[in-house]
């Protein structure tokens, strides 16, 4: 069927659309190396006519960059580890002990996954603002590390384990706990991995939460900053565009060294990512 | 959603423990193994569900002890034309953004599966803008979109098109954040089609051509209920999506021109965190939520007419 005219204008239209997609990101890093007179000047130019890698270094005297990277990767990292702790301890119970209710209270669980974040965002306020955790990493951090979905994905590929390896172990003499770190666990290590780097991104990516609950520097995360940025220096479109270049080029090596995990991620979840 | 329980593998010929001391010892160790889920998903997730519909019948500043205020807060919504415009602006927004994305999503599955092998370095960078900050990726759409000279009336100018003032046009400011929202969210579903072409089995093609199918045949009959499951998947969850749109939204018009691109989420956010009108805001998140659930409901009720599961 595919001959070789066919695979060569298959790979000729591959490379085409990859090139437009990739427009806009290339543009943001060409132009965060332009001169201030060349990046606002009243019509836009595409090649840098000299480049100017001093434009990081004032980006970062602008606006505490490094600081926002920092904060992310504790907001981030945080709410990954929290999740993905109490997920798993969640979804081994799912999966394999007997108990009355387990299926109503797993059906609860699934039925959360339809409510918008924005119903809970107001109480969730609510309650960090009335136990004095606003600006704090606690009242960032906790009320996001508790989602269904990764319940609902790590009960999903438990299933799939065969339970003579328990049997085995627990006829051995080990105890529940000990069968779950040390037969489920590794097994899982692909699962969790791919629901730690689906949350990761996801709420390094977050703007809504981190606005609302963050109002300093001191816990402000990336979007958050990046938005400040544009408030007080929006016509510095070379600085403006240099934030943004080296706060998404992390995540985006991040991306490219877990991509396995995150493409299963998308593949396996019911309602995450956006 | 309906739970599938798997059978369970046949137990090992032993004589089976008492059983009455092994299930309450089963289910003390669920619910230990539950309680730090289950604590965190009652007081963050299932408590404010609740509170918030609590929420919506105060009148409250967050400052000042609550009032209570029955349904005024859902009358309110009827008589507040920025609320219509929101919704409107909000399901202009889904109609347009989801049948795109899923169009441009299906398509370039569709083109790498016939590469196969030889397409993972395209796939990696097409998936690039799925995988940038929103808010970042946001200010480089604003500096396209300049009116004069940027990229996109440049490239429309080089075909004879005078382009318009993008993000400042009451015609545009929408189709502009619609454009945007489709480059950055195909990935999503790149990924999952490609994933259900990929599951296809090969000999249901080479059937079909012994017996003399043409390839468009094979594609309606065997491609797309095949990939049916995939495809309410995908529609489902862009829909949730895009009924949430915030951040490009506020980065790129914040809103504007007027109330043009003014979004229920961003609308939420300004009742609720810039005017303090809590009650106002929940009664709006609630609404959205109905929006949602209905919309999500139907779907679930034509999956079981269009939507093919081989089993």
């Amino acid at each position: 069927m595919t001959t070789e005219l066919t695979r060569k204008l298959v790979v000729f239209a591959c490379f085409l659309v990859t090139a437009v997609t990739l427009i806009p990101v290339v543009m943001m890093v060409l132009v965060a190396f332009q001169s201030d007179a060349e990046s606002m000047a009243a019509t836009p130019s595409f090649w840098p006519t000299s480049w100017h890698p001093e434009n990081l270094e004032r980006a970062f005297d602008l606006v505490p960059l490094g600081q926002y990277l920092l904060n992310t990767v504790i907001f981030a990292g945080g709410t990954t580890l929290l999740e993905t702790a109490t997920a798993a301890l969640a979804a081994y119970a799912f999966a394999r002990l007997e108990f009355r209710g387990r299926g109503v209270l797993f059906g609860i669980y699934l039925a959360t996954l339809m409510i918008p974040t924005q119903v809970t965002l107001i109480p969730q306020f609510a309650l960090v603002a009335k136990l004095q955790g606003i600006d704090t990493w606690a009242g960032m951090i906790i009320p996001h590390a508790f989602t269904a979905l990764g319940v609902f994905l790590l009960r999903q590929f438990f299933l799939g384990i065969p339970r003579d390896y328990e049997e085995a172990a627990r006829i051995d003499g080990a105890n529940r706990w000990q069968a779950f770190t040390r037969i489920i666990l590794p097994l899982a290590v692909p699962a969790i991995a791919t629901l730690a780097v689906f949350k990761f991104i996801g709420q390094w990516n977050n703007l809504l939460w981190p606005l609302v609950i963050s109002n300093t520097d001191a816990t402000r995360t990336i979007p958050v900053g990046l938005q400040a940025f544009q408030d007080t220096h929006g016509t510095q479109w070379n600085l403006l565009l240099m934030a943004a270049t080296v706060t998404t080029v992390p995540l985006i090596v991040i991306f490219f060294l877990t991509q396995r995990w995150f493409v299963r991620g998308i593949t396996m979840s019911g309602f995450g990512g956006r | 959603m309906a739970v599938r329980t798997v059978p369970r593998a046949a137990a090992p010929p032993s004589p089976p423990p008492p059983r009455r001391r092994r299930r309450d010892g089963q289910a003390r160790a669920a619910w230990l193994f539950l309680l730090p889920s289950f604590a965190g998903f009652l007081v963050f997730t299932a408590g404010p569900v609740v509170a918030a519909g609590v929420i919506s019948l105060l009148d409250w500043n967050l400052f000042s002890p609550p009032t209570f205020a029955g349904l005024d807060n859902f009358w309110r919504l009827g008589a507040d034309p920025t609320f219509w415009s929101a919704l409107v602006n909000t399901a202009w927004f889904t109609l347009a953004c989801v049948p795109l994305t899923i169009a441009v999503s299906l398509a370039l599955a569709l083109l790498l599966n016939r590469g196969l092998r030889r397409m993972a370095v395209f796939r990696s960078l097409l998936l690039l803008p799925y995988a940038t900050i929103t808010v970042a990726v946001a200010f480089v759409w604003i500096w396209l979109y300049i009116p004069t000279g940027g990229l996109v009336n440049a490239a429309l100018g080089l075909v004879g098109i005078d382009g318009p003032a993008w993000l400042i046009s009451d015609t545009w400011a929408m189709p502009a954040l619609i454009l945007m929202s489709v480059w950055k969210g195909f990935g999503f579903g790149m990924v999952v089609f490609l994933a259900g072409l990929q599951a296809i089995p090969q000999q249901l093609y080479e059937a079909a051509r012994v017996d003399g199918a043409s390839p468009w045949q094979s594609f309606r009959k065997i491609t797309i209920p095949m990939l049916s499951p995939s495809f309410f998947f995908v529609v489902v969850t862009s829909i949730i999506g895009s009924f949430q749109v915030f951040d490009q939204a506020l980065i790129m018009t914040n809103g504007g021109p007027g109330t043009g691109t003014t979004t229920l989420v961003m609308y939420i956010y300004r009742t609720g965190f810039e005017n303090y009108d809590q009650g106002y805001a929940a009664a709006q998140s609630l609404v959205l939520f109905a929006f949602i659930a209905v919309i999500t409901g139907i779907q679930f009720l034509l999956q079981r007419r269009l939507v093919h599961y081989d089993n």
